[in-house]
C-alpha cells in the first residue's frame, strides 16, 4: 500500500472526525441560548428534507426511478409503516420497474 | 444490576433500530468497495477507509477526486467542507442525548452520520449512550464489512435489485420525515422549505456540503422566526 494513501485516508479520517466530535464532547447544553436551543430542534426535520431534494431525483438516469420510489415510500410511511418495510417496499417497487423497462 | 440490564436493552434498542441503516448502507457500501477496485486502491486501502472514515458521501467523492488525479491536501479540504453538515447534527443531537462522561461521548460521535443522525433525532424522547452505541454499531459493522464484500465480489447484486436499491437510504429518510410531518405543520414546513433551499442552492452549483449546511439552517431559522418554538416536539 501506499504511504500517500495512507497518510491522504488518516487526514480524511481526521476532518470527518473532528466536526462530529467537537460540539458533542464539548457544547454545554446549559450555556447554549434557548433561540439557539429551538433552532439545533429544527434541523433534524430541516435536513431530512435537504437530503431527501433534490438528490432522490439523480439516483439514476432516468428521473422517474426517483419520482417512483419517492411515491412507494411516501405511501408506505403515510399508513404508518414500520421503517424497515417503508425501505423494503420502495426498494421493490423499484425492482419491479427496473425489470420491466 | 438493574442499570446494566437497562443498558443492554437501550443498546439493542439501538441495534434495532439501526437495521433499516444496515439494510440501507449494503447497496451503497458493496458499490464504494466496486468503485474503490475500479479506482486503483488495494483491499485493505478500500476497507481501511471505510473503518477508519466511515461516510459514504465524503468516500464517493474522495473516490472521484482521486481518479481524476487530485492531490491529497485538497481531497481532505474538500472532504472537510463536505463534513460540515456534521457539526451541525453533532450540535443538535447534543441537545437530545443524555449526560455521559467525555468519552463516551467522542466515542459514539464517530458513527455520526446523515442516517444515524435522522434515525435518533426523530426518535421521541431523550438519547441513551447505550442506544447511540447499538445504532452507530450495526451501521458501522454494515459499512464495513460490505465495503469488503464488494470489492471482493467484484460484481454487486443483480442489476434490476441494485436499481431498485439505489433508492433505499432515501426511502428511510422519507420514512422517518413522514410520521413526524403528519402530525405537526412546523416540520412539513422545515423539511418542504430545506428542500426548496438545497434545490435553489444545488442548481446554483454550490458544493453539496454547503448546500445541505445553508439550506438547513436557513430553513431552521426561518421558521423558528415565522412560527415559534414547541410544535416539533
Amino acid at each position: 500500500m501506499s504511504n500517500t494513501m495512507i497518510w491522504l485516508i488518516i487526514g480524511l479520517a481526521i476532518v470527518t472526525y473532528i466536526p462530529r466530535m467537537i460540539p458533542l464532547v464539548f457544547f454545554n447544553s446549559d450555556k447554549i441560548p434557548s433561540v439557539v436551543q429551538n433552532v439545533l430542534k429544527n434541523v433534524p426535520f430541516a435536513i431530512l428534507g435537504a437530503l431527501i431534494f433534490p438528490g432522490i431525483l439523480s439516483i439514476h438516469e432516468d428521473f422517474l426511478f426517483g419520482v417512483i420510489g419517492a411515491v412507494a415510500a411516501i405511501f408506505a410511511a403515510y399508513l404508518g409503516a414500520n421503517l424497515i418495510v417503508v425501505v423494503m417496499f420502495a426498494v421493490a417497487v423499484l425492482s419491479t420497474y427496473a425489470y420491466f423497462i | 444490576m438493574e442499570a446494566s440490564v437497562a443498558n443492554d436493552s437501550e443498546f439493542g434498542e439501538g441495534l434495532k433500530a439501526g437495521i433499516s441503516i444496515a439494510v440501507g448502507y449494503m447497496p451503497v457500501a458493496l458499490t464504494f468497495g466496486l468503485l474503490a477496485r475500479t479506482t486503483g486502491l488495494t483491499l485493505y486501502e478500500a476497507v481501511l477507509m471505510s473503518v477508519l472514515v466511515f461516510a459514504g458521501a465524503a468516500q464517493y467523492i474522495t473516490l472521484s477526486l482521486i481518479a481524476i488525479g487530485t492531490g491529497a491536501f485538497e481531497i481532505i479540504f474538500t472532504i472537510f467542507i463536505v463534513n460540515i453538515r456534521h457539526l451541525l447534527m453533532s450540535a443538535s443531537i447534543n441537545e437530545k442525548v443524555e449526560e455521559d462522561t467525555p468519552w463516551k461521548k467522542a466515542v459514539y460521535a464517530f458513527g455520526i452520520t446523515d442516517e444515524t443522525f435522522t434515525v435518533s433525532a426523530t426518535k421521541a424522547g431523550r438519547l441513551t449512550t447505550g442506544y447511540m452505541f447499538g445504532l452507530c454499531l450495526i451501521s458501522y459493522s454494515s459499512w464495513v464489512l460490505f465495503t469488503g464484500g464488494g470489492y471482493l465480489a467484484g460484481a454487486t447484486l443483480p442489476n434490476v435489485i441494485q436499481q431498485g436499491m439505489s433508492v433505499a437510504l432515501y426511502a428511510m429518510f422519507i420514512g422517518l420525515l413522514i410520521p413526524s410531518a403528519k402530525k405537526s405543520r412546523k416540520v412539513l414546513f422545515l423539511a418542504a422549505l430545506a428542500a426548496l433551499f438545497n434545490s435553489f442552492l444545488t442548481f446554483a452549483h454550490f458544493s453539496t456540503g454547503w448546500a445541505i449546511v445553508l439550506a438547513t439552517l436557513l430553513s431552521s431559522i426561518i421558521v423558528e422566526w415565522v412560527m415559534g418554538e414547541g410544535e416539533n416536539e
